[in-house]
């Protein structure tokens, strides 16, 4: 009797929330939102999105603080103990874990449960996801892949590849042109992980590259060194620019916009930048990373961006109602527009701007990504086992020669790490 | 019979306070308590904080673990902090290059020319401006695409190096950005100095015949003595600080070729892929044996000098 009685209430309950994502009861009382989109595009369209929130519920005193997107890195630790915010913004898969084994992240599994999150949502599920429970939301998500100058490889008479031999033939006529393939900056180490990932999945698969970062596959192994070993074939035949040890990833984006390297393997964000420096429609391109082994299945780098409810908060029920609010269709096109964020939605149910890029990015990641989605190198292996990572792939990047004692090192930094 | 001298004994004497009878003693510590206090709690405390901190491996979140002296046993096989140790002698010894260099050029200000306070101040102006612009403009200068240096060594037909880029050379081009501002530093201080050389000594050494280095050497650099000493201290300490040109010029790179201890340090414990605060705490004891090395000798050599008056 009382168990059917629960039933029904929790029937009652789940309905309701399921109905208050449409159409919400106005929510009374606090919230306060830590965010670190701190530059001025995203910090427009997050106030933007704030601001429809508060009129759909008047009555709800909303507190919101915009906090450096570097700075907010270390000072994540500090709030979430001390003063929690009811809602907060951070990244998906192993960035979040820190906080999720603290107990700092509430366990947000019910909103997951919920049918227009589960069935939309699906796509970003994984990421979100540790010891079988969710932690957060995604809020927005970016492709990887090359960005490449149109105008040269029309110029060349180069067509976009989809195997490595391709890949290498139009290097090497690039490179016979007196240009550089790839620009690059390695300055800040990530954009190191970018090609690593993608050597990587391509050569060993999207299975492979999970095991790697997560510590279970000795980096000494021989699929390792495969995929250092296809990376070698491009750094041999002088396919990255000079010198890309001393440069930012901005630093690196003159060397395309003036012709002098013809391709940028680089998130999506890469694009306003290059646009703004005055590459037009039909300069600019995109392609997906070619395949290397057809035995595996093609999976690509998509970082996710997240919004969690810190286990200290005090308004839990408005941060939920929040988080439901982020995550729907409406939303999501609003602030993944081209005026906007200018990125991915996750919400299935949501349209994506007409932007080429953005639109390539949509069909590649829905249609082309058989084998997975990863996050990227930083956010899918353990933060010191990145670090050290990272810097042994920019070495490898200048001196070629010092692999074995690069891989030596990382073997050893597995074993202490995990 | 002799009488003693009238006491007047009904007079009434208040009780001294304990404050007033201990006044002379007391006084000075009231005085120096509020700087002791602060200087407990931000430098005596934080010290032993951190030796015990070593001894644990912490994330700054969770529970810290109890794991002895193995955070050192980790550092002395550490090949990033063998060459973090080396960078920092390196630091330590070419630094130093900023003391001559100082007062060679305080010399040479030393003089009446018109407008001289004018290029006083353009010689002092690099210790003016921020150390985060000086690296900037020196990660400019060194750029191996568009950079001055470059360009100049293109004149003699020199191919272009990329300093910073460079695993063997990087830490030689940051020592010489940071170069720049402490010999204006130097310079000032000798400068100062130069103000109160005896001209009746440099007169008498005159009339005896000296001139050139040898006046330098056993006249005027004698008296610059306390000039010396305080440049000595501010310029090591100095290179033990070494942090702002390093994260601004190369952030530690070409693969963590020029990192310091200090710069390791930060990144071991508090930067976006750190959070080892034990590690982080060994690297920082290591930091302050050294510097205690240094400490210790100013000090012994400043009370010695106390003692000499």
């Amino acid at each position: 009797m009382s168990s059917i009685l629960k039933g029904a209430a929790l029937a009652v309950l789940m309905g309701s929330s399921a109905f208050a994502a449409g159409h919400s009861e106005p929510l009374t009382g606090d919230l306060t939102i830590f965010l670190d989109t701190s530059n001025p595009a995203p910090r427009a369209t997050m106030e933007e999105m704030i601001g429809r929130f508060q009129e759909m519920h008047p009555d709800l005193n909303i507190e919101t603080t915009i906090i450096d997107r570097e700075a907010y890195k270390t000072q994540i630790r500090n709030f979430l103990t001390a003063s929690a915010p009811d809602v907060a913004t951070w990244y998906a898969a192993n960035r979040m874990r820190p906080y999720v084994d603290a107990g700092l992240f509430e366990d947000v599994s019910d909103l997951w449960a919920e049918p227009e999150i589960a069935e939309n949502l699906a796509s970003t599920k994984g990421a979100m996801t540790i010891d079988d429970k969710q932690w957060g939301v995604p809020y927005t998500y970016y492709q990887w892949g090359v960005y490449y100058r149109e105008d040269i490889f029309n110029e060349l008479g180069l067509e976009e590849p989809t195997t490595w031999e391709e890949e290498k033939a139009n290097c090497q006529a690039i490179i016979d042109s007196g240009r550089k393939c790839y620009t690059i900056g390695t300055k800040f180490l990530w954009t190191a992980g970018g090609w690593f990932d993608y050597l990587n999945m391509r050569t060993n698969g999207f299975d492979f590259h999970m095991a790697l970062t997560q510590g279970e596959v000795e980096w000494t192994d021989d699929r390792v060194r495969q995929t250092f070993a296809n990376w070698r074939e491009l750094i041999d035949m002088g396919a990255f620019i000079d010198n890309h040890q001393t440069y930012s990833w901005q630093e690196a984006l003159p060397f395309m916009v003036s012709g002098e390297a013809t391709a940028y393997l680089m998130g999506n964000f890469a694009v306003a930048p290059l646009r703004e420096a005055g590459l037009g429609e039909d300069q600019l391109d995109f392609y997906q990373f070619v395949q290397i082994n057809p035995d595996v299945e093609l999976s690509e780098d998509a970082p996710t961006d997240t919004f969690h409810i810190p286990a200290n908060a005090e308004n839990k029920d408005n941060a939920r109602a929040f988080l439901r609010f982020v995550v729907s269709a409406e939303n999501q096109t609003i602030i993944n527009g081209g005026d906007a964020l200018g990125q991915l939605p996750v919400n299935a149910a949501s349209s994506v701007d007409d932007d080429e890029m953005l639109q390539q990015g949509f069909e590649m990641l829905s249609s082309n990504s058989p084998g997975g989605v990863a996050q990227f190198f930083d956010r899918d292996a353990p933060a010191e086992m990145a670090s050290v990572a990272m810097e042994g792939f920019q070495e490898f990047m200048v001196f070629p020669d010092n692999l074995d004692d690069i891989l030596s090192r990382l073997e050893q930094a597995r074993q202490r790490i995990y | 019979m002799t009488v003693s001298p009238a006491v007047p004994t009904d007079r009434y004497v208040p009780p001294r306070g304990w404050y007033k009878r201990n006044e002379i003693r007391v006084t000075p510590w009231l005085f120096l308590a509020p700087g002791i206090l602060f200087f407990l709690f931000y430098v005596i405390f934080p010290v032993f904080q951190s030796f015990n901190l070593s001894l644990y491996k912490w994330d700054g979140l969770g529970e810290a673990e109890y794991v002895g002296l193995r955070n050192y046993q980790e550092l002395a096989t550490d090949r990033a902090f063998e060459t973090s140790l080396w960078n920092n002698l390196k630091w330590l010894l070419l630094y130093l290059l900023a003391i001559p260099a100082g007062l060679f050029i305080a010399l040479f200000l030393n003089q009446t020319v018109t407008g001289i306070r004018l290029y006083k101040s353009l010689f002092f102006f690099p210790f003016v401006i921020s150390q985060v612009v000086v690296g900037l403009v020196f990660t400019w200068f060194y750029d191996p695409t568009f950079g001055l240096l470059n360009t100049i060594l293109g004149w003699f037909g020199a191919g272009p190096i990329a300093v910073l880029g460079d695993p063997t050379l990087a830490t030689y081009g940051i020592i010489a950005a940071g170069l720049w501002p402490q010999t204006a530093y130097c310079m000032i201080l000798y400068l100062t100095g130069l103000n109160a050389v005896d001209p009746e000594q440099v007169e008498a050494a005159r009339l005896d015949g000296a001139k050139g280095w040898r006046m330098l050497w056993y006249v005027i650099i004698p008296q610059l003595k306390p000039a010396t000493f305080i440049a000595f201290v501010v310029t090591i300490i100095g290179a033990l600080r070494s942090f702002d040109l390093i994260s601004i010029m190369t952030n530690g790179g070409p693969f963590g070729s020029t990192r310091v201890l200090s710069f390791y340090m930060f990144e071991k414990a508090l930067s976006e892929y750190g959070f080892r605060m034990g590690y982080g705490a060994a690297i920082a004891v290591v930091l302050f044996l050294i510097m205690l090395l240094f400490i210790a000798y100013f000090l012994w050599s400043m009370w010695r000098e106390e003692r000499g008056r």
